[in-house]
């Protein structure tokens, strides 16, 4: 009989590295992923930081102090009230974080088990996913719109509408992925050896449903920005004079010729934003999810 | 294909009947009294009770849904609070300015899109596909909203080329029409031109992967009959469901871009509807430009089956 070849010394069989770390370091050898990552952590930092760095109240009325340009006094320059913009664009990186991630767990959360249930229990999905198509047929702005009509304009009303607008979009990938993985063999495997649904969908099908929803979820957070700032700028998001970057560009909007930079620095932060979370998207799909490359 | 057409349809009437079920929940979940929250906060009493009367809310909630359901089958979406006219009339006087608007966009995000991404693709890894790639990122990074006020100061303020708003209808006056829909148009569709550009490329390397473009090649068939009539016939099929999602986002895009340049449009409506508080207004706009969007989305489904036989034969 013939020896077995020795795979562990030819280097064939190492120890495990564990799948997390395998896509972290892909992660960190992307080049667009990691420019991503720097943009959007540019915006994440100063949102954080907004207390320590820019201590002016973005609210503070200096009317002496109008319409100055950007300068070493006043960064960002000031807007008609004579308010700081640093303060106003660095709170409004603040408010812009804190609503896509808000935006963000409530689609982890409520698109997750509404995927997880519709995709897991047939008798389920008809009527889960009938609703949802309904909630998908309606343009996602317009829809926005339409409950933030309802709900009132407040950044707390915002965050619902978002969450509402697009979790059946996440419901819907997470669904594919748990109707696939459903058929597998350890699924199976798991079903006969006694185990209750909860714990299959927990323990052996969300884990490995997880890769599409993280790239969902990264792009989420761009529309999410996106989608409240279009709502400020049209008057329908969180009220004046909260500084959110739609509010700022609507209210320098009347001011575009003589003070430009009102809107042409909250525009910019807007777009390096969406910009970075975009590139962290592409990022994640290409090493967690290539075959979304496409579809996407 | 009129099969397939009426399979769609009938599979898109649960859809169609349960939008109108959340547009018509929409106004009782406003919090605490509608009638009230309608009326404003400086109503009287007797405001707000025939505000109540009117919009049928002091009647049971299923005697209102089957008054709403009936009145659908009537044509009758009710009465704009702010305009005092009709709702379906005043959405359908303001339809032809959104499509003529939506169209134009759709044109040139088809032309920036396809040809970007197409010339992309042909040109893998130069810098010709790079530099598409870096134009279609940054335009699904710019907001449309800003990118048009960008084009106003540039193209209206300091060049003095364009209007900065205001619209000429088509049939009017051809030249004013373009003269006040292209900025709108074209901060509409550089978002979605870069979004198409995108899935345009990939779905194009798939294809000139293929073993018949190879065997094509190998006939000796030129390079531009290969790219026209076997890579692009065959990408165009998962191209074609990417414009339903695009017509889409234009509907919804051209809500900012018709306030931004004040063109009287479905937009604009909706906009002002929500900052008066014109809740029937709301509901009804929402409620045909979804149902339209529905039907847009069957044609496009229609046209995938007459593009991709196999769709046809597997019954649609």
């Amino acid at each position: 009989m013939a020896a077995e070849p020795d795979l562990a010394a030819e280097g064939l069989l190492g120890p495990r590295e564990h799948p997390a770390r395998i896509a972290l370091r892909r992660l960190l050898h992307h080049r667009l992923f990691m420019l991503g990552a720097v943009l959007f952590g540019i915006i994440l930092v100063l949102g954080i930081l907004a207390p320590v760095i820019a201590p002016v109240d973005p609210d503070r009325l200096v009317m002496r102090d109008r319409f100055l340009p950007p300068s070493f006094a006043h960064w960002f320059g000031t807007d008609n009230f004579g308010r700081s913009l640093w303060s106003r664009v660095v709170w409004g990186a603040q408010l812009s974080m804190f609503i896509g991630g808000a935006v963000v767990a409530i689609n982890a959360i409520a698109g997750t088990l509404i995927g997880a249930v519709a995709g897991y229990f047939r008798p389920l999905d008809n009527i889960l996913m009938r609703i949802n198509d309904a909630m998908m047929a309606f343009p996602p702005v317009l829809l926005a719109i339409g409950v933030t009509a309802v709900l009132g304009p407040s950044v707390n009303d915002v965050i619902i509408a978002l969450g509402i607008v697009y979790t059946p979009r996440t419901a819907r990938i997470v669904r594919a992925s748990v109707i696939v993985l459903r058929e597998m063999e350890y699924v199976q495997a798991a079903v006969a050896a006694g185990a209750g649904h909860w714990r299959i969908l927990r323990r052996h099908i969300l884990p490995n449903a997880m890769a599409p929803l993280i790239v969902q979820l990264s792009f989420l957070f761009a529309y999410a920005v996106l989608t409240e700032a279009t709502l400020s700028f049209l008057g329908l998001g969180a009220v004046p004079p909260t500084p959110t970057w739609g509010n700022i560009m609507a209210e320098g909007r009347q001011y575009m010729t003589d003070a430009p930079w009102i809107i042409a620095i909250p525009g910019v932060a807007l777009m390096i934003t969406v910009l970075g979370l975009n590139l962290l998207g592409d990022g994640l799909r290409d090493v967690l999810d290539p075959r979304l490359r496409i579809q996407q | 294909m009129g099969s397939i057409a009426l399979r769609r349809l009938a599979s898109a009437l649960p859809v169609l009947l349960l939008v109108s079920l959340i547009t018509f929940a929409m106004i009782h979940l406003i919090p605490g009294d509608p009638a009230a929250a309608i009326a404003g906060s400086s109503a009287t009493p007797d405001q707000i009770a025939a505000i109540r009367h009117n919009l049928r809310l002091d009647q049971p909630l299923l005697v209102q849904l089957v008054h709403w359901y009936a009145d659908l089958a009537h044509g009758n979406l009710g009465t704009s609070l702010l305009l005092g006219q009709p709702v379906l009339a005043a959405t359908l006087a303001r339809l032809p300015v959104t499509i003529a608007l939506s169209l134009y966009a759709l044109a040139i995000t088809l032309l920036i899109g396809l040809g970007s991404g197409i010339l992309a693709a042909l040109r893998q890894n130069t810098w010709i596909d790079q530099a598409a790639m870096i134009f279609a990122m940054l335009g699904i990074s710019v907001p449309n909203f800003y990118l048009g006020l960008l084009m106003i100061i540039f193209f209206s303020v300091d060049l003095g080329w364009l209007p900065t708003g205001g619209y000429v209808p088509f049939t009017h006056d051809p030249l004013g029409w373009l003269a006040t829909s292209t900025m709108p148009a074209v901060s509409l569709a550089l978002l979605l031109a870069g979004l198409l550009a995108r899935i345009t490329r990939s779905t194009m390397l798939e294809v000139l992967r293929q073993d018949y473009i190879r065997t094509a090649r190998a006939k000796g068939l030129s390079g531009s009959r290969i790219v026209l009539r076997h890579a692009l016939a065959n990408a165009m099929i998962p191209i074609t469901t990417v414009v339903g999602i695009i017509v889409s986002l234009l509907i919804s895009g051209s809500v900012v871009t018709e306030s931004l340049f004040s063109i009287p449009g479905i937009g604009q409506l909706l906009t002002q509807a929500v900052l008066n508080r014109d809740y029937p207004m709301v509901q009804g706009a929402l409620l045909i430009v979804t149902a339209l969007l529905v039907l847009v989305n069957i044609g496009i489904d229609v046209l995938y089956a007459a593009l991709d036989p196999r769709v046809r034969y597997d019954g649609g």
